[in-house]
Formats: C-alpha cells, sequence, structure tokens
C-alpha cells in the first residue's frame, strides 16, 4: 500500500472545488440566448382537464411559448416508461397507466405536471404560468396503499382494484407447513414510512437543439446519463441516440432519486426546438422538489416469524402492499419485489420464506428506488420480527441472533439470493464489544435514576447490491443489463485518464478510481483523472446507484488495466528487446527476468506511442483499452448495528445516546470514505426512525410535508459520534474483494432505532417515525395500562 | 415573488405617511416572516417600507426597567450584558429564537408586530407585563396581543421600543416544533417584585396567553411543587401532524415546571 494506493485514507480530490464553490452543477451553467421553464402544476389530487386555455399566458411579456399535452401528441414525444417488468402470480403483466411527460386529460397527484411556459427569464415564465387557465373536474382520490384496493378512487383505467401487481416468492405450501408446525409464531403489522428524498442539490435540467448540426444536447442531474439518453431516445422518440448528448455534470446529491428518466427533463429538451433552438432551463423549486420528486419507501406489511421449540427459526411469511403513487417510476416496480422479498432471509438460516407483494396505485407522487430500495423495508421487517420473537422467546436478542446465523457458504435462501462470504457473529462480537452491551444495565440503572428511560436494540443487516449480473436480473424482468463499462486512456507521458461509466454524485469516485489506478499501474495519484458523466465522451454505462460502483464499476476499471499492463508488456518486451513471457510489471517498474534491464511505466507509454521500437504490425501503437464488466454475482455487505437511546417520558424526546456500527464490506479502497457513507447512511436511517415521515392529508390529497418548516430532516445535533468498525470476508466476485457501503448505513439502522426505542419504553411495536408526539402517546398508553 | 415599491425612510413621520399612501404596504423590520410569505406568494405588498433606516437599535437599563428599542435584533439582546443581568430569562430568550441568521436579522419590534403565534417574545412580554411604546401612545401587554397574527397596532402604527419592569426572578422554557424549531409550546414564567407571578404560554394556541391557574398557585409558591396539581386543559389548543392538543397541554406543565426551573 502506497500513501495513496488502495487501503490509504486519502483527503478526497474533488472538495477543494466543492468546498470553494467551483463546482459546475447544471443550474451554474448558462448558455448563449438560454431561456427558462416553468411547470404548472396540479392542485388537485385526481381530476379530468376540462379545459386549458393559455391566451393570456402566451401573451404576457418575454413568453416564447406555452405547451401542453395537445403539444406533445402533436410531436409525437412518447410517455415515461418503467424499465422493469413484473409479472404476477397469476402470469398477467403488470399494468402500467400512461405517464406523459405532460398530462393529457387527467391529472393524477397534487404536483402532477400540466403545462410548461417557456419565457426570456425564470420570472416572467412563473409570472405567465399563474395565468395558465386550467379547469378542472375533481374526482375521487386516495392517498392511503393501505385503502388502495378498496377505494372508489380508480387512479388507471388499465387497473380495475388499483393493483400494478399480485407477485410473490418462495413456497407458499412449504411455508405453511412451517407455520402449522411451529412452536411459537410472532406477528407484526408494520408501516414502513414514506420519505421524500431531499438531495442537496434540487433536479434541474437545461435542454438545447443545435438547428445546425439537427441535434439535441440535454445538461441533467442524473446518476445515469447514457441511461436517460437511451430512454429519451428510444421509448420518448426524440431522435436516434447519436443526435442527443446528455450530460451530467457536478451532481449534488442523489439517494436514488436522480436514477430516474423525469418528464421535466424531457420537457426542457423536447420543447427547445419547439422555441427555435434557444437553451430551455429549469432548476425545481424546492417546493417542486417535495413535491415531485420520486418518493421512498411506503410499505404497509403484515409480517410472521415461525420458530421451533429450540429457538430456531423454521419459517417466514410475508404480505406486503407498496405504493407506487400515481405513476410507475423508472425502475419503481423491481423496488418492493426483486430488491426487497430477495432479502427476506437476511442473516439467517431459513428454510422456508414465502412474500406476496400487491403494488397498488394512490394520488401520490411516484415512488421508486431511495437509499437501500427495498432492502431498508426488508431489514426492518427482518428485524423487527426477529427482535420482538427473541423478546417473546424470553431468549437474548443477540443470542437467538447467533442460533440463527447463517454460518456456512455459499449459502442459498430460498429467495434466489446466494450468499457468498460472511461471517456474522464477528461483526456481531466485535459490535457487542464496542458498545459496552455489557455495561448497558448500569447505564439504564442511571438513567431511571433521572427519570429517563433508556434502551438498547440491535440490527444486523444483510444487503444485495453491486446490481447485478445481467442475466440473472433479465430473467427477472429487467430491461437493461446492469453491467458497467470503463476506459483507460494513458497518455504519451504516462498520466491516465479513466473513463467510466459510473457516476459520483457525492460518492467520491475521482479519489477512490485514482487510489486504484495508482496502485495497480505504480501512477502517482495526481497524474490519474476521472472522466464521467458525458455521453459524447464515455463509452456506454448504466450508472451508479445500488451501491454498485465499487464492486462492478471498480472491476470494470481493474479489467481494462489488465489489458493495459498486457500490452505494455508487449511494448516493454520489444523496446527492451526480450520475450514478453519474461517481462515482469511491479511498482511501476517493467523489468525482465535474470537481467538488469527496466522501464519506467512513462517510458512505456512514451514509447507506445513513438512506435519507433516495435513492429507494427505485430503490435498497435498508444496504449488505451477499455473493458465491460458484467458481475458474477451480486455482492453481499452485512453487519451489525447497535443502538442505545434515553427518552424523556415527560416530553416523549428520543436521544440516540450511543450508536454502534461494526461492517463487513470486505476490502476498503479508501476508509475515510467509506465511513463518511456509513455516517450518512445512519443519519438518513435515524431520520427514518424518529424524524421523517411524508404526509399527505387524507380529505384534500394535499402533501402536508411540504417544506422544512413541515417534513422534519435529521440535524447534525440529533447524532451523537458514531463507534464504527469493519471486519473483513473478501468478496470472491471480484479481484479487489470488496463489497458496497453507500446504502448499508440507511438499511440497517432503522430498526436498530426502533428497537432500541420499544425495549426502552417495553412495548412491542412503535410506528416510524416515533416522533416525540409518538413517543408520548405510547407512555401516556403505559400510565393507563398500569392504573 | 411579486414586485414592489422599495422605501427606506429615515424618520418615523416619513415611515407613517408612506404607509398611509401606499395601496398595501408593509412594514419591514427583520423580514424573516414578510420576505419567505412574499416569496411563496402569500403576500403581494405594494410597498415595502423598510424600518431599518430609522437606525432605532439599542438598549437602556433602568432602575425599575429594561427599555429596548425596536431595531434592536436578537442578538443583541442576548449579548447585552445589561439585560442579561437585569432580566436574564429575557436574555435567554432572545438567544434561543431561531438560528443565528435570524437572530441577527429579526428585531424585537417586528417580532411582536407580526406576533405569530409561535414566535418567542410575545410570551416574554405578556408574561413580565411590557409596555409596547409606539409612535402614537403606550400600549399595556395585556391589550396588545388580540390573536393570531393580530395586535392593538393601527395600519401605520410603528413600535419604538419595548419597556420591561425587571422582575425578581424570571424563565423561559420552550418545546420546539420538530420541524420549524419554533415554539411548539413555550412557558414565561414570572415573579415580580411584590411576589406575583405571570405565566404566559406562546406556541400552544392561536396566540400568547395568560394561565391563570398557574399564576394563582405560584403567586403562593414560586416552585415547581406549587404545579402539582394542575391539569391544563387542550380545549381550545393548536393541534397538527406534530402535537396534538392534548400532547401540548401536556406540555405546558413540563415546560412551565423548567422554567421555573431555570427562573433567574
Amino acid at each position: 500500500m502506497t500513501g495513496t494506493g488502495v487501503g490509504a485514507s486519502v483527503k478526497r480530490k474533488e472538495d477543494q472545488r466543492f468546498i470553494t464553490g467551483k463546482g459546475q452543477y447544471t443550474d451554474d451553467i448558462n448558455l448563449k440566448d438560454q431561456t427558462y421553464a416553468y411547470f404548472v402544476r396540479s392542485p388537485h389530487a385526481h381530476a379530468t382537464i376540462k379545459s386549458i386555455n393559455t391566451k393570456k399566458a402566451a401573451a404576457m411579456p418575454g413568453v416564447l411559448g406555452v405547451f401542453t399535452g395537445e403539444h406533445v401528441k402533436e410531436d409525437k414525444i412518447g410517455g415515461l416508461i418503467c424499465g422493469w417488468a413484473i409479472t404476477s402470480k397469476d402470469g398477467s403483466g403488470m399494468k402500467a397507466g400512461p405517464h406523459p411527460i405532460l398530462a393529457d386529460g387527467k391529472v393524477r397527484y397534487v404536483g402532477d405536471h400540466v403545462a410548461v411556459v417557456v419565457a426570456e427569464t425564470k420570472e416572467q415564465a412563473k409570472a405567465a404560468a399563474a395565468l395558465v387557465d386550467v379547469k378542472y373536474a375533481p374526482l375521487a382520490h386516495n392517498v392511503d396503499a393501505a385503502k388502495a384496493m378498496s377505494t372508489k378512487a380508480q387512479v388507471h383505467d388499465v387497473a380495475a382494484d388499483n393493483r400494478v401487481y399480485n407477485w410473490s416468492i418462495g413456497d407458499e405450501g412449504n411455508t405453511a407447513a412451517a407455520f402449522k408446525n411451529a412452536a411459537h409464531v410472532t406477528k407484526l403489522d408494520i408501516v414502513n414510512n414514506r420519505l421524500i428524498p431531499n438531495a442537496m442539490e434540487p433536479r434541474a435540467a437545461i435542454g438545447s437543439y443545435d438547428t445546425g448540426m439537427e441535434a439535441y444536447t440535454l445538461y441533467t442531474t442524473s446518476q445515469n446519463p447514457h441511461v436517460a439518453r437511451l430512454v429519451i431516445s428510444a421509448f420518448h422518440g426524440l431522435c436516434p441516440e447519436h443526435k442527443l448528448r446528455v450530460i451530467a455534470p457536478d451532481v449534488g446529491g442523489g439517494f436514488g432519486s436522480k436514477i430516474f428518466i423525469y418528464a421535466e427533463e424531457v420537457v426542457c429538451v423536447w420543447v427547445s426546438k419547439r422555441v427555435g433552438g434557444r437553451p430551455v432551463k429549469w432548476t425545481a423549486e424546492r417546493t417542486e422538489s417535495f413535491l415531485a420528486d420520486a418518493h421512498g419507501r411506503d410499505h404497509v406489511t403484515k409480517a410472521e416469524l415461525a420458530t421451533d421449540s429450540s429457538g430456531r427459526i423454521t419459517g417466514l411469511r410475508v404480505h406486503t402492499t407498496a405504493s407506487m403513487g400515481a405513476y410507475l417510476s423508472t425502475f419503481s416496480s423491481c423496488v418492493p419485489t426483486y430488491l426487497y422479498a430477495t432479502l427476506l432471509s437476511g442473516q439467517y438460516n431459513i428454510p422456508n420464506i414465502y412474500a406476496e407483494v400487491d403494488a397498488v396505485y394512490t394520488n401520490t407522487a411516484p415512488v421508486d428506488a431511495y437509499r437501500g430500495a427495498g432492502r431498508p423495508e426488508a431489514t426492518y421487517v427482518v428485524e423487527r420480527l426477529v427482535e420482538t420473537a427473541a423478546r417473546e422467546l424470553k431468549m437474548d436478542p443477540a443470542e437467538f441472533r447467533r442460533k440463527n446465523f447463517v454460518t456456512q457458504f455459499p449459502h442459498q435462501t430460498p429467495v434466489i439470493m446466494c450468499y457468498d462470504a460472511g461471517d456474522y457473529d464477528a461483526s456481531l462480537v466485535k459490535a457487542q464489544e464496542m458498545a459496552d452491551v455489557k455495561g448497558f444495565a448500569a447505564r439504564k440503572a442511571a438513567s431511571a435514576k433521572n427519570g429517563k428511560l433508556r434502551g438498547l436494540g440491535y440490527s444486523a443487516y444483510i444487503e444485495a447490491c453491486g446490481i447485478a449480473p445481467s442475466a440473472a436480473i433479465g430473467s427477472l424482468g429487467a430491461g437493461v443489463g446492469l453491467w458497467e463499462s470503463a476506459e483507460v486512456r494513458v497518455n504519451p507521458v504516462g498520466s491516465v485518464e479513466i473513463l467510466t461509466g459510473s457516476h459520483s454524485h457525492g460518492q467520491g469516485h475521482e479519489t477512490t478510481f485514482a487510489q486504484l489506478v495508482s496502485d495497480r499501474l505504480g501512477v502517482d495519484f495526481n497524474n490519474v483523472s476521472v472522466v464521467h458523466g458525458d455521453t459524447d465522451k464515455v463509452q456506454f454505462g448504466m450508472g451508479t446507484y445500488g451501491s454498485r460502483s465499487g464492486a462492478v464499476g471498480m472491476h470494470a476499471i481493474s479489467k481494462a488495466l489488465d489489458k493495459i499492463e498486457a500490452k505494455a508488456k508487449k511494448v516493454a518486451a520489444a523496446v527492451m528487446e526480450a520475450s514478453t513471457d519474461d517481462v515482469e510489471f511491479k511498482n511501476g517498474t517493467f523489468t525482465v527476468k535474470g537481467t538488469d534491464k527496466k522501464m519506467a511505466f512513462g517510458e512505456v507509454a512514451l514509447a507506445a506511442y513513438v512506435a519507433h521500437k516495435f513492429n507494427s504490425a505485430e503490435i498497435e501503437p498508444g496504449l488505451k483499452e477499455s473493458a465491460f464488466h458484467d458481475p458474477a454475482n451480486f455482492v453481499f455487505p452485512a453487519g451489525v448495528h447497535i443502538c442505545e437511546v434515553e427518552i424523556d417520558p415527560d416530553t416523549g424526546v428520543t436521544e440516540i445516546a450511543n450508536y454502534t456500527c461494526v461492517d463487513d464490506f470486505g476490502n476498503l479502497i479508501n476508509p475515510m470514505i467509506v465511513e463518511g457513507q456509513v455516517q450518512g447512511g445512519i443519519v438518513q436511517g435515524i431520520g427514518q426512525a424518529l424524524a421523517e415521515g411524508c404526509v399527505y392529508d387524507e380529505s384534500s390529497g394535499q402533501l402536508l410535508t411540504g417544506s422544512y418548516m413541515d417534513y422534519r430532516m435529521p440535524r447534525a445535533a440529533d447524532v451523537p459520534s458514531f463507534n464504527l468498525g469493519f471486519t473483513c470476508t473478501p468478496c470472491p466476485t471480484n479481484p479487489m474483494g470488496m463489497k458496497g457501503c453507500g446504502e448499508a448505513g440507511a438499511i440497517g439502522s432503522p430498526p436498530a432505532v426502533i428497537n432500541a426505542v420499544t425495549d426502552a419504553l417495553g412495548i412491542r411495536e412503535i410506528a416510524m417515525p416515533a416522533t416525540p408526539q409518538v413517543v408520548w402517546n405510547a407512555v401516556q398508553g403505559l400510565k393507563k395500562a398500569a392504573e | 415573488m411579486e414586485n414592489f415599491n422599495y422605501h427606506r425612510p429615515s424618520k418615523v413621520a416619513d415611515a407613517v405617511k408612506l404607509m398611509k399612501k401606499a395601496k398595501d404596504g408593509k412594514y419591514l423590520a427583520g423580514g424573516h416572516t414578510l420576505v419567505p410569505t412574499m416569496k411563496q406568494g402569500l403576500a403581494t405588498p405594494t410597498d415595502i417600507i423598510d424600518l431599518s433606516g430609522l437606525k432605532n437599535a439599542g438598549v437602556k437599563v433602568g432602575a425599575k426597567s429594561v427599555v429596548i428599542q425596536a431595531g434592536t435584533t436578537h442578538a443583541a439582546v442576548a449579548a447585552d450584558k445589561g439585560v442579561r443581568k437585569a432580566i436574564p430569562g429575557l436574555a435567554a430568550l432572545a438567544g434561543g429564537i431561531g438560528d443565528p441568521h435570524v437572530r441577527h436579522k429579526g428585531t424585537i419590534g417586528g417580532s411582536l408586530a407580526n406576533n405569530d403565534p409561535a414566535a418567542d417574545y410575545p410570551a416574554a412580554c405578556l408574561a413580565l407585563g411590557a409596555t409596547i411604546h409606539t409612535n402614537a401612545r403606550k400600549i399595556p401587554a395585556d391589550k396588545y396581543f388580540t390573536g393570531l397574527f393580530s395586535t392593538a397596532l393601527k395600519d401605520d402604527e410603528i413600535i419604538t421600543a419595548v419597556e420591561f419592569p425587571i422582575p425578581k426572578k424570571s424563565g423561559y422554557a420552550k418545546f420546539p416544533n420538530p420541524a420549524s424549531l419554533y415554539a411548539m409550546v413555550g412557558v414565561y414564567v414570572v415573579q415580580d417584585g411584590k411576589g406575583a407571578a405571570r405565566v404566559a404560554v406562546t406556541g400552544a394556541g392561536p396566540g400568547v396567553f395568560r394561565q391563570a391557574d398557574m399564576e394563582v398557585a405560584l403567586s403562593k409558591s414560586f416552585k415547581a411543587d406549587a404545579l402539582a396539581g394542575i391539569a391544563v386543559k387542550p380545549r381550545g389548543l393548536n393541534s397538527d401532524i406534530h402535537g396534538s392538543a392534548a400532547y401540548r397541554a401536556h406540555l405546558i406543565s413540563v415546560m412551565a415546571r423548567r422554567a421555573l426551573a431555570a427562573a433567574k
């Protein structure tokens, strides 16, 4: 390991530019003759559009055009798509309702995109938008997933009972038998609360049409610009792919919400041609982010766990109703199915699992992947069940987990996944030590003396990330493959450019990718640059989400580096007049076995470009290689969270007293960046457990938590300094031995917090977010019960 | 935000004239409520009359009272040595308003003229029995706060200063709204020079109000024990996604106890 190589906590290269305000985000970019778009949005949860009168708006100063669904139809621009086809239990396909980029006769949630005004300035566009006269006839609406299949409010004609699909996984009969023969059954009703992503940078787009080149360019806040180009070209039908360039410059956080292709970006690039090719810019106001970014979670679940008389888990059965919102967002359908139910085995040996999922439409913003996507929901179900079962069986929750841990690898679960490597007990042991579980009883007694209630909760999570083997997901309905690509360009002076299909929006790829290259080629860390986020520069790539840029993205880079090394050896052999087989490469130097001949990597690079010393018929000049890598399996990070809370029964306020987390991410490239990912993820999970909750008003369908005045984000003051630790079982399916770390914190933490809260209060269940009001209500319930 | 005419007069009389002339004028005295409301299009004044040009900031501490000029920022009140010594509860309250941005821009006059039902200052004014000085008259706090965002001020009337009698002891405790951090319940308790207690509650109802049962009990004994038998009734209190009326009623008792504990 060098000072900047693999395993070193190198400071992030990109931070100098970000913290000095030199980042180039989409809204920082201003093009010549730029115009501004403002969207007219639905004030109703569900309504028929009787008429749209744009005359007054069109006559306003500075207005270049007002566009509606009629114009979309004129230009034959296709609707937004959902890229993963889920097949129902009865063999029928999922019921995907149309999702036009501007409404076609109906609106289906508050914030639905109805029309767009393009004007010389943002203020002019906004002022004119207020004058677009839309006549609505309100329809019955429903915002509640649990009521979706019984409500009169039908969101889409294609889904009579609002059901998108009824999907199942696992063996229903065997699982039923396990429950019949169980010594004990633990049952829980679980709501996984709906969340609003709140990336620091709101979504933005600039679309422009070059009338000379007859080609489009779209700057957009995307985690996967190539996928955006593919979808806008192939499904919206704007133009052939080579006539569309998509650039995702610096992106200020995504958490999943910037994976999807949204109406606004398609509208911007489409209407640019309508206004004579002038660039059209849109930047979401924060209110629009609340209303119209894809939300996360929103599951209603009935879950049961069967155990035998010795405390071994024999079965797990789940029924989940998952809200999809009013439309199917890009990857929404796979979240409550293949990203969720395939993780219901947790870290445990569970012989029988059966899960059934009803995905439903509601009159709310679309729901899609949000940090963890399905896996936090699965972990919450499993870890709440396991903790509750242990308490019911009067077993220590840690011992109950230990007794049921998977210990032999590879381990095939009953729900598709094959766990490749792990040592779950090692993480549990380490976490218990770091959290000083032994001292908990004394701390609890001390809290009680001060009138406070102290509780401790565990969560032993596993997740599948690094998505994913293309053939495997293809067989499950995915419309794309999830490989990744890389190109390594060695310049004649020996500096290196990495072109990657991964996209950094906070992950620090410019640093970690450079560490890998520096380590492999012996090139100075500062002589490696990373190019990403531009479809005209980078070969096709699949983007960043699902904690995949390490395990899949860096694996592709590693493969390209293998090719670079092989080619460079040939060049070095020719220059040093040796056989390629005799050339060795180590620490940036090529040597010839049994001689003192040597060449530095930079000399070989120059030789490759000068091309004087080898036969160009045998060896091509230059040093540039590319690779596409399709992973052999998911990777399986796992770990243990231990949360200790102290509750003030007078106010219901829950304080996180201690938080310990031990993760097995395999080998780490940059431990500092990994810790940052874990810290951020835990804070998001604490936010979900104690603070954040998206609330739609049932009677009006309005979003009640539409600003920070009502949507409670976690704050720095809410969390203590975390105790973070690592164990390591290297991943066997990539040469770096690494797993993924981007989502684990958010996946593991919510059940640890809620298990601690219920432990403190001595109750079975409490709803997330366990706000002061919710906890205080529970305390009142305890007082009543005691009377 | 709609366009508006901006004025920054340097004399109170000129400010009043401008207001009388304006079609729909608003005084600006910090702007931490007004400007966001204008951004959302909820307020569309034709004229903004910025009172910062009046330059009436500052604190005078006398033998019996503290007079704070209307244009004094919350940060200045919190840091003022005289206030900290004479009415430490008031200085502490000012130091806990909003966040540093709000405290360095928001003014006591602006806060009291706006009378947000979840603002902190109204609780101190009402409990301390402050007198609101305006360009036209002096209004006792008991007659000043008239309900949700409404006060005894006439449309063009300008607060010039606030006079607080120095109590024997006073203290403030608030339970912040988890999202906005405004007071969901804030209680200011006062024991005046004669030993009589006054208790004012903000955040919990549609406007600041006095809690009579607690005042009676604390006038007998200015200690938390005195509150033991008092159950605050939820009727008339606010109820929303952050807290029910019953929860707020309970928090009034908890915050009253904490305010007593903090009272100096």
